[in-house]
C-alpha cells in the first residue's frame, strides 16, 4: 500500500483500494448476514403474515378457517374489548411516567453522586433481574396483601382514601385493584429506564455543569436547560423500552389485578390459548402491535431521536 | 431542611432503589416460612424444610434443568447468528441496510404477546408440534436483535487501524480475526451473550404461547400460582439471586486485581 507514485508514468493512478473488490470478498457481508436475517424472516416476519391471514378467517376449531376476508372481525374484536385495549395504554402509560420520575433521580445519583459505590448501586440495579420476574412478582402479593404493614400504613395516614376515590383501589383493599397492577407494572420495568437513562446520563461532561453554575444558574435551572436536555436519548429509549413490553403484559393483570383490570394482553392469550379463536385473538393483536407502533413512530419524531438501534 | 434541599436526589434514589429490592427481600424470608396452606403468601413460621429438600416438589427440578439447557442452546444459537449480523452491519457496505435495520429493531419494538402470537398461528398452520424446539425457535428469535445491538456497539467504537496495524505484520486474515479483532469484540459478545441467556431463562410470555406441554421454570411458576406456591420456589429464586450476586462480586474483585497489578 505504499504511495511510490514518482517512478511511474503519469496518467490515471490505480489506488489498490478503489479498485472493486474481487465478487468472492464482496459477497462476504451477504454470507454473514443470511443465517441471522434467514431466521428474523421465518420466524419473525413470517408468522405476522400468517397472522394476518388468521384475522380474516372465518371457520370453527372443527371444520377448519378459511380465509374469507371477514375484516368484521376487526370491528367485532374492538367493540367488545376496546375497554381493555384503552385500559392497557392507561396502564401502561402510567406505569412508565412513574418509572421516569422513579427511576430518574437513582440513575442520576448513580451517574453523578454515588462516588466509590457506583458499581454496587449498579449492581443493586440489575440484581432483581437475577430472580425470576414472576417469583418476584409473586412476592408483591405479600407485600399488597390486605393487612401487610404497607397496606396497613396506607391505611393509617388515609392514602388509601383518597386513592378508592380515584377509583384506583377498593376500599381498604389495595391487591386486585388498577393501583396494585400499575404498581406491579411499574416495579417489573424499572431497571429498563434506568439503565438507558445512566447510560446518556454518564456521558454527560461533568464541566459543563461547572460551566453553567459560573454562569449563576442555579441548580434547577442546570437541570432544566443543560443536564435534562442532554439525557433525552436515555429519556426516550427507556420511556420506550417500559411502555412498549407494559402494553402487551398479562402477567400482573393476572397476578395483581382482578376481572376489572383485564389489560388486552389477557384477552389476546386466553383468546389463543382458552378460547381457541384464532381470528379474533390475531385481529386483536394486530389492532395493538398497530397502535404501539404508531405511537412509537410519533414519539420518536417529536422527541427528534431517529437513532436508537 | 438545607440538608433535605442538599440530598433529595440521594433519597429519593435510595427510595426507588429499596421499592426494587423489597421484592427480592420478601422471596428471601419467605424462602424460610412454613406455610400452613397450599399458598406461601402470609408468614407462619421459621422453617429450613424447603432448604433441605429443594427438589421436594414434583416436575419443579426438572423444569429448572429444562429452562437452563434452553437458555444455554439459545444464547449459543443467539450469538453465533447475531454476531454474524453485527460485524456484517459495521464492517461491510451493502444493499438494502435500511431494511435489515429495521428488521432487527422491529422485534425489539414490538409487545411480547403480538410475536408469540403470531409465531403460534405460523406453528399451527405449518402443523409443527409446539415443544422444546419451538420455544428454543423462538427464543433465539428475540434475544438476536439484543445481541446485534450489543456487539455492534462494541465493533463500532474499534479502531480499525487495530486490524490494519495486524494486517501489515504479516497477519492473514484469519490470524487477524482471531488474534486481534475477536478478543476486542469479546465484551460485546459476552455482553450479548449474558442478556440473551438471562432473556431466554425468565422469558414468560412467548413461552407461554409456544411451548405446548412442555413445562420451562417461569412456566412452573404461573402454573404454581394457580394450584398453590411451593416454598420451595422462593428457594430457587433467592439461591439464583445469591448465585449471581457472588459471581459479580468475584468478577469485580478479579478485575480490580488485575488492575491493581497493572499499574503495579
Amino acid at each position: 500500500m505504499s504511495t511510490t507514485l514518482t517512478k511511474e508514468a503519469p496518467g490515471p493512478v490505480e489506488e489498490p483500494i478503489l479498485r472493486k473488490p474481487p465478487t468472492r470478498k464482496r459477497l462476504v457481508p451477504y454470507w454473514l448476514l443470511l443465517p441471522g436475517i434467514l431466521w428474523l424472516l421465518v420466524f419473525f416476519a413470517l408468522p405476522l403474515v400468517y397472522q394476518a391471514s388468521t384475522s380474516v378467517q372465518t371457520g370453527s376449531l372443527e371444520e377448519g378457517f378459511q380465509v374469507t376476508w371477514h375484516f368484521q372481525t376487526y370491528v367485532d374484536a374492538f367493540t367488545e374489548y376496546w375497554p381493555q385495549l384503552l385500559r392497557s395504554l392507561l396502564y401502561a402509560g402510567t406505569a412508565t411516567l412513574l418509572c421516569l420520575l422513579l427511576g430518574y433521580p437513582l440513575a442520576y445519583l448513580i451517574a453523578f453522586k454515588a462516588g466509590r459505590w457506583r458499581n454496587l448501586l449498579l449492581v443493586l440495579v440489575i440484581a432483581p433481574f437475577f430472580t425470576s420476574f414472576l417469583i418476584r412478582t409473586l412476592a408483591w402479593k405479600t407485600i399488597l396483601a390486605d393487612d401487610s404493614l404497607v397496606v396497613d400504613a396506607l391505611n393509617a395516614l388515609h392514602l388509601l382514601d383518597v386513592t378508592s376515590w380515584l377509583g384506583w383501589t377498593e376500599g381498604e383493599r389495595v391487591l386486585a385493584t388498577p393501583m396494585a397492577v400499575v404498581c406491579g407494572l411499574t416495579y417489573n420495568f424499572l431497571p429498563f429506564m434506568i439503565l438507558p437513562l445512566y447510560t446518556s446520563l454518564e456521558r454527560i461532561d461533568g464541566r459543563l455543569h461547572e460551566a453553567a453554575q459560573d454562569l449563576y444558574a442555579s441548580p434547577a435551572t442546570t437541570f432544566r436547560k443543560v443536564t435534562f436536555p442532554l439525557s433525552m436519548p436515555g429519556v426516550v429509549s427507556g420511556t420506550l423500552l417500559t411502555f412498549i413490553p407494559a402494553s402487551g403484559d398479562y402477567v400482573n393483570a393476572e397476578l395483581l389485578g382482578s376481572t376489572d383490570t383485564k389489560m388486552i394482553g389477557n384477552v389476546i392469550q386466553s383468546q389463543f390459548l382458552r378460547v381457541l379463536d384464532y381470528p379474533t385473538a390475531a385481529a386483536l393483536s394486530f389492532i395493538l402491535m398497530a397502535i404501539v407502533l404508531l405511537m412509537v413512530t410519533v414519539y420518536i419524531r417529536k422527541a427528534g431521536t431517529e437513532d436508537l438501534v | 431542611m438545607t440538608w433535605l434541599r442538599k440530598n433529595v436526589v440521594v433519597i429519593a434514589g435510595l427510595l426507588t432503589l429499596a421499592y426494587m429490592i423489597l421484592p427480592n427481600i420478601v422471596v428471601m424470608v419467605f424462602s424460610f416460612n412454613k406455610p400452613n396452606g397450599r399458598f406461601n403468601y402470609s408468614w407462619q413460621q421459621f422453617s429450613l424444610d424447603a432448604w433441605k429438600d429443594p427438589c421436594g416438589v414434583a416436575d419443579m427440578c426438572e423444569s429448572l434443568t429444562l429452562s437452563l439447557q434452553l437458555a444455554a442452546w439459545a444464547t449459543v444459537g443467539a450469538v453465533v447468528l447475531g454476531t454474524m449480523i453485527a460485524f456484517a452491519l459495521v464492517r461491510y457496505r451493502f444493499r438494502a441496510r435500511g431494511a435489515i435495520n429495521s428488521l432487527i429493531f422491529l422485534p425489539m419494538a414490538m409487545p411480547e404477546v403480538v410475536m408469540a402470537a403470531s409465531l403460534l398461528t405460523l406453528f399451527l398452520n405449518m402443523g409443527i408440534e409446539l415443544g422444546f424446539w419451538t420455544v428454543l425457535i423462538a427464543h433465539i428469535m428475540f434475544c438476536l436483535s439484543f445481541v446485534v445491538t450489543a456487539v455492534k456497539a462494541r465493533v463500532m467504537s474499534m479502531d480499525p487501524r487495530l486490524e490494519e496495524a495486524a494486517r501489515d505484520l504479516y497477519a492473514g486474515p484469519a490470524q487477524t480475526f482471531l488474534r486481534v479483532t475477536l478478543p476486542i469484540a469479546a465484551p460485546g459478545i459476552a455482553a450479548g451473550a449474558l442478556l440473551a441467556f438471562a432473556l431466554s431463562f425468565d422469558d414468560f410470555i412467548i413461552t407461554n404461547f409456544n411451548a405446548g406441554s412442555t413445562v420451562t421454570f417461569p412456566m412452573f411458576v404461573w402454573g404454581s400460582a394457580q394450584r398453590g406456591t411451593p416454598v420451595q420456589i422462593n428457594v430457587i429464586g433467592t439461591a439464583m439471586f445469591v448465585l449471581a450476586v457472588l459471581i459479580v462480586v468475584a468478577g469485580q474483585i478479579i478485575t480490580n486485581r488485575r488492575k491493581k497489578t497493572a499499574t503495579a
